[in-house]
């Protein structure tokens, strides 16, 4: 499965793709994105199975982004789960409301991102 | 929101961030209030913004000796020198303890914005955040380490200016 990891912290995107090997979820090739216009960008050039993506970043955050995913159709499948430190309950109903696959709050355990991937993919 | 649920939403937020990601204990030492931002030397400091009804701003600030383990513990990593890699890690860390105090202190005074975190390395200077609250220093310690959540949070209505703050740094 290709995986495309969107955050503007490099060390989470590190952790995230070291969980992700661990689980043995990535089994093809992972892309990485500081924000929502990278990870458009990165789509058009190496299509990903899954995507996880953080929300408060800079140039285009993660709500926006999730929302020009499920608008379409050729990125509409791919799950998206969102992995950030805006907990508020408006924030994940937003999340959920456009699509979101999944929501795992920062800080996270290596298990807790394990056990919200096994439920959906 | 009072100073005391304050302390109680930082020091629980900054126990789970450390154990959680780092797999680290730490223990809070008693929190004491400053006018200004006490000067700095040789520390990193990772500034993340509130704004609302209520504004302010977050700082955790270590030496750069501890920052470096930090970031190992964080990475998994040798980490022999202070790099990129040490202020990221550093400003993802003030990004989740700010983060998860917002989300307690949304319970107490509304919908609250976060900024993306800004780090600084460098010796002798201070900084000041356009306001007029106190900062709450919170301390706490790391086997032998220490280091430091600062904080200061006020409604807009009750601020001088009542405008939001802007974090200036200056040449010491």
């Amino acid at each position: 499965m290709d995986v495309l990891v969107v955050d503007d912290s490099a060390a989470i995107r590190k952790i995230l793709i070291r969980v992700l090997r661990q689980a043995a979820i990535i089994t093809g090739e992972v892309h990485e994105a500081s924000d929502g216009l990278e990870a458009l960008q990165s789509l058009k050039d190496h299509p990903a199975q899954l995507i996880l993506s953080d929300i408060n970043m800079p140039n285009m955050d993660g709500l926006q982004l999730l929302s020009k995913l499920k608008s379409t159709p050729e990125w509409k499948p791919i799950p998206v789960v969102m992995v950030t430190t805006e907990g508020s309950q408006a924030s994940v109903l937003e999340a959920l409301r456009l699509g979101a696959a999944g929501y795992v709050r920062k800080p996270f355990s290596a298990e807790e991102i394990k056990e919200k991937l096994a439920g959906i993919l | 929101m009072t100073t005391d649920q304050i302390i109680q939403a930082v020091q629980s937020s900054t126990v789970n961030v450390f154990a959680t990601m780092l797999g680290v204990e730490i223990v809070p030492i008693p929190p004491h209030t400053v006018k200004t931002c006490p000067p700095i030397n040789n520390e990193v400091m990772a500034f993340v913004g509130l704004s609302g009804p209520w504004v302010g701003s977050g700082v955790v600030t270590c030496d750069a000796e501890f920052a470096c383990r930090l970031c190992e513990l964080f990475l998994m990593t040798e980490t022999p020198a202070l790099n990129e890699e040490v202020l990221d890690a550093i400003g993802e860390l003030a990004n989740m303890i700010i983060g998860n105090f917002k989300t307690a202190a949304e319970a107490e005074v509304g919908p609250l914005g976060l900024s993306v975190p800004t780090v600084i390395y460098g010796r002798n200077f201070v900084s000041k955040s356009v306001g007029s609250s106190n900062w709450i220093i919170m301390p706490f310690t790391c086997g032998k380490d220490t280091f430091e959540v600062r904080l200061w949070f006020a409604c807009v209505a009750d601020s001088s200016t009542g405008r939001i703050p802007s974090t200036q740094t200056l040449a010491a």
